[in-house]
């Protein structure tokens, strides 16, 4: 039976380790959480593989045959050296994943100093961003736009009920709640568009609450943000955009009413 | 107010050959007088509400939206007294000699007994199981609109606000109105049976306890009807969302009173009942862990239900009397008191999934146990672990709000905790395997969805165990990998265990025998259908896709399509169960007293079992699971004297009549 169970983890690591489960890492976040994933998958299989054979092969090896009806089983009440063993392993595996665990969120909340700051403001059903200037002054847009690679610090507020924002590329996500102000800190790894979500039910809206981030390269960013009006002004020019990414209504980050069908 | 003795209505029917008279009627307890109270309560919350109203110069006086919710409040407790729940009570309290011996609302002898207020743990135990499955099949019947909803992008028959509205509703129904009170259903039953007791401590206590249940399931979906829809906040109607929405949000805080109140009623009434009404020789490590399970949910239930009654109260004070508890914008404090209602409902509402297993835990016991024919394995560690999960199952609350934006400090201790109570619950896990080892298995119906449990609990927990760890769960918390996980545990988990058990007693409750072969075929589409349904949700989750969504982004639209075809499987597979109970409860062959040949006292007793449940008390000489020891002995039908006295008889291996036997206990390799 310990044959059965390594075959089975043979098997079930590599086939868990290869199913691409992330959408593509987007952030260094991402990264540390990706790997973090692996990890819980490694520990995970075993300990499902040895539930499931020796079900398995109790009920294979030790069914009631014809004629065994009034038979009983062995009376085995307890082994002291197993129930150690199933009590003091898990509890290593359970420390050791805790500690990991906490080096990764420690790692990925770590502060950067020169981090730019983002304001993100969310209501029903919308989300708004604005980038804080020089002079009290901010650039206001539906569209979050993100240089590559550099360290950002969002700053989530809501104007009426709970909210949330994630981006599943970022694989980072925290809710904006009425009343505070609650940080967020990523640092993007990757150029694309992806959709960041509301992920806290904030009514009728809440399927359709949705926006668009870009990363962009630096340069392309630094030129967006000096063709942009102070303020909340509407943007001169084309933003730089790379092509939409297939299937993500809502990409202009635009609201959408909450009535009526939808495309 | 008048109340008839019972005694006495039944002499006025004898006396007039036309039945009792329409005056009787509605003085006696029942459905009659039920509804006389129903219009009293009424007008009671009518001229009450509008009488404050006055004198409190609000106008209009007469206002519908403050008269509800004082109606929800009033109009069942009028229902419960008409009744008669309280009828005794009030008999009593008006000083009239008591009545000992008064057992006229016990037992049922036809089916008119079970809907009347009832004494008798085993009509209640019946009426709560067949009410839940009522439930279930409600709940059920949602999921299969939200799965409809959901099987292509782009808005079909249900607007957002509804779409919220059957989410919620599927959820609070299946919770508060099938999950908890079946555990409680069918350990009402079996409880006392188990013990050796002829009922429970409180058999009054116990028919209130079940007749709160139909007064929150019906306004539950009452909620329906309400202007501006069903309550649409989720089962979790987290604060300012809850704070702000249409009055069906009344409809799910009040009917959270009656159900939490009827399982702290319960709850109570286990304890009291495992404490002091034990039989001889029944110490608590001879108890089955039937016992021992519901045992440690009582305590999590008294403990921990006052909670969500908390926090529905202050949604509804904040909602209908304009208080500032969840105000973020206006009031004392006006930091984190938004985060207040999650710490306030997530203090009930983790133990709240952990009296949604824990019985469960104690069925599965009882089923490996007697299919495999062995004792439990590490019997003593199972009973602890059982107390361990109570007692760290009160720290780990926070462990929903890893993302809610709370001190960010928190989070480290609730991981450590969460991740900790994967201890005790691994070790029942691997106790459970231990005890099919070297076995003889039957795999039978109750067999097969205890083994199907084991899987799928185990999957659930080690999406539980990922989900401990902080960073993971920033990244699924509220996508669909918290659905996943949720329902491997509850379905997969849960209603497995609760299958497991209604097949199981079904032969002692009903006195008749289910279909085997339609339930391999129930287990076999279930199970299938279960892990298709729910399985790639876990894909679709980290892929991104949130919850609580009536549209959602095409790149999941594959996954989805494939998703609600298998619910929809799923949901027929519960039709099976339904046929073959019905069927076998109406005609199915004659239950002998222990079909299994299991050793606890409640398979000692006919199928199903007499009135008072024990002609003799009966002594118990030994452990409840000793199978394969020679002569071991659990219960006997002789006083504790003579249980003393006689030496050991030699029997043959295997189960046989009951027998005089030295104590089974102890360490045997």
């Amino acid at each position: 039976m310990v044959a059965i169970w390594v075959v089975g983890i043979a098997i079930g690591i590599p086939l868990a380790l290869i199913i691409p489960w992330f959408p593509t890492k987007g952030s260094l976040q991402a990264s540390n959480i990706h790997t973090l994933y692996d990890v819980l998958l490694i520990a995970s299989v075993p300990i499902f593989v040895l539930v499931e054979t020796v079900v398995l092969y109790s009920v294979w090896n030790f069914r009631m045959r014809p004629g065994e009806e009034e038979k009983d089983g062995a009376p085995i009440h307890g082994n002291t050296r197993l129930e150690v063993a199933w009590t003091v392993l898990p509890t290593i595996l359970i420390v050791g994943l805790c500690t990991y665990a906490y080096t990764v969120l420690h790692g990925n909340e770590k502060t950067h100093p020169g981090a730019m700051v983002v304001n993100v403001t969310e209501r029903q059903f919308g989300f708004e961003f604005s980038y804080p200037r020089t002079g009290g002054k901010q650039i206001v847009s539906p569209v979050l736009y993100l240089p590559n690679r550099r360290p950002v610090v969002f700053k989530l507020r809501s104007l009426d009920v709970i909210h949330s924002f994630f981006v599943p590329q970022f694989s980072e996500k925290l809710d904006a709640v009425p009343g505070i102000t609650t940080t967020l800190r990523v640092t993007p790894t990757r150029v694309g568009t992806y959709p960041a979500e509301c992920t806290e039910l904030c009514g009728a809206g809440h399927g359709l609450m949705r926006a668009s981030v870009q990363v962009v390269p630096d340069a392309r960013f630094q030129s967006w943000m000096s063709t942009q009006k102070l303020d909340g002004a509407p943007p001169v020019g084309n933003p730089p955009t790379q092509s939409s990414q297939p299937g993500i209504p809502g990409a202009t980050g635009n609201n959408h009413s909450t009535a009526g069908p939808s495309e | 107010m008048a109340v008839t003795s019972p005694s006495r209505v039944s002499t006025a029917a004898a006396v007039s050959p036309r039945g009792p008279s329409r005056g009787a009627k509605l003085r006696a307890p029942g459905w009659y007088r039920a509804a006389l109270f129903d219009v009293i309560g009424f007008a009671f919350a009518f001229g009450l509400t509008c009488l404050i109203r006055a004198l409190m110069h609000q106008h209009p006086v007469v206002d519908g939206r403050a008269i509800l919710p004082v109606a929800l409040i009033a109009v069942p407790l009028f229902f419960l007294v008409g009744l008669g729940v309280a009828d005794y009570w009030f008999y009593w309290a008006s000083g009239r000699p008591t009545r000992p011996e008064d057992h006229s609302q016990h037992g049922a002898h036809t089916w008119r007994d079970y809907f009347r207020v009832n004494t008798d743990h085993k009509v209640i135990g019946t009426q709560y199981v067949v009410h839940s499955f009522f439930f279930l099949l409600v709940g059920g019947l949602l999921a299969m609109l939200i799965r409809a909803q959901l099987a292509k992008p782009g808005m079909q028959f249900l607007t957002p606000e509804q779409y919220n509205g059957v989410f919620s509703v599927h959820a609070s129904i299946l919770i508060f109105l099938f999950v908890i009170p079946v555990f409680a259903g069918l350990a009402n039953f079996v409880l006392p049976l188990m013990i050796g007791a002829p009922d429970m401590a409180f058999p009054r206590l116990n028919a209130l306890s079940f007749w709160l249940l139909p007064i929150g399931g019906i306004m539950m979906m009452m909620s329906f009807l309400a202007p501006g829809g069903a309550f649409a906040a989720g089962w979790t109607n987290y604060a300012p969302l809850s704070t702000t929405m249409p009055p069906g949000q009344l409809f799910f805080a009040l009917a959270v009173q009656f159900a939490g109140a009827s399982s702290i009623a319960t709850a109570l009434n286990f304890l009291v009942t495992i404490i002091t009404m034990r039989a001889p020789g029944m110490s608590f490590f001879r108890l089955p862990l039937l016992v021992w399970a519901n045992f440690a949910t009582s305590l999590l239930v008294v403990i921990a239900t006052p909670f969500i009654a908390a926090s529905q109260f202050f949604v509804l004070l904040d909602t209908t009397l304009h208080f500032h508890f969840f105000d973020a914008f206006v009031g004392a404090g006006r930091n984190g008191n938004v985060i207040m209602y999650q710490h306030i409902f997530w203090f009930y509402s983790h133990p709240a999934v952990y009296i949604m297993i824990l019985p469960g835990f104690g069925i599965i016991s009882e089923v490996l146990a007697v299919k495999a024919r062995k004792p439990i394995f590490g019997y003593r560690m199972m009973a602890f672990s059982l107390l361990a999960i109570v007692v760290l199952g009160f720290t780990v609350w926070a462990h929903h709000m890893f993302v809610s934006g709370m001190a960010p400090w928190i989070r480290i201790p609730m991981m450590i905790t969460t991740a900790i109570i994967a201890i005790p619950t691994g070790i029942k896990v691997f106790s459970w395997i231990a005890t099919l080892w070297r076995g003889v298995l039957h795999l039978d119906t109750p067999m097969l969805f205890a083994l199907g449990f084991l899987t799928t609990f185990t999957l659930g927990g080690i999406s539980g165990i990922m989900l401990a760890m902080i960073p993971f769960d920033i990244h699924v918390s509220q996508t669909y990998f918290i659905v996943a996980h949720i329902h491997y545990v509850l379905y997969g988990g849960s209603l497995f265990t609760i299958f497991a058990g209604v097949y199981y007693w079904f032969p002692k409750m009903t006195g008749r025998m289910f279909d085997d072969r339609l339930g391999k075929w129930h287990f076999w589409l279930t199970f299938i259908s279960f892990n298709l349904t729910f399985g790639p949700m876990h894909i679709i989750g980290i892929q991104g896709m949130p919850r609580r969504v009536a549209e959602y982004a095409h790149q999941f639209a594959a996954w989805n399509l494939f998703i609600s075809l298998m619910s929809f499987v799923l949901g027929a597979s519960t039709l099976i169960f339904l046929y073959n109970i019905v069927v076998s409860w109406r005609g199915g062959p004659r239950a002998s007293a222990n079909p299994w040949r299991a050793l606890t006292l409640e398979w000692q007793v006919s199928s199903p079992p007499p009135i008072f449940n024990f002609d003799t008390v009966p002594t118990v000489v030994g452990g409840p699971y000793e199978y394969g020891v020679p002569g071991a002995v659990h219960g006997i039908f002789k006083p504790p004297a003579e249980a003393k006295r006689g030496a050991a008889r030699p029997v043959a291996a295997g189960s046989g009549p009951p027998r005089r036997g030295a104590d089974g206990e102890g360490d045997h390799p």
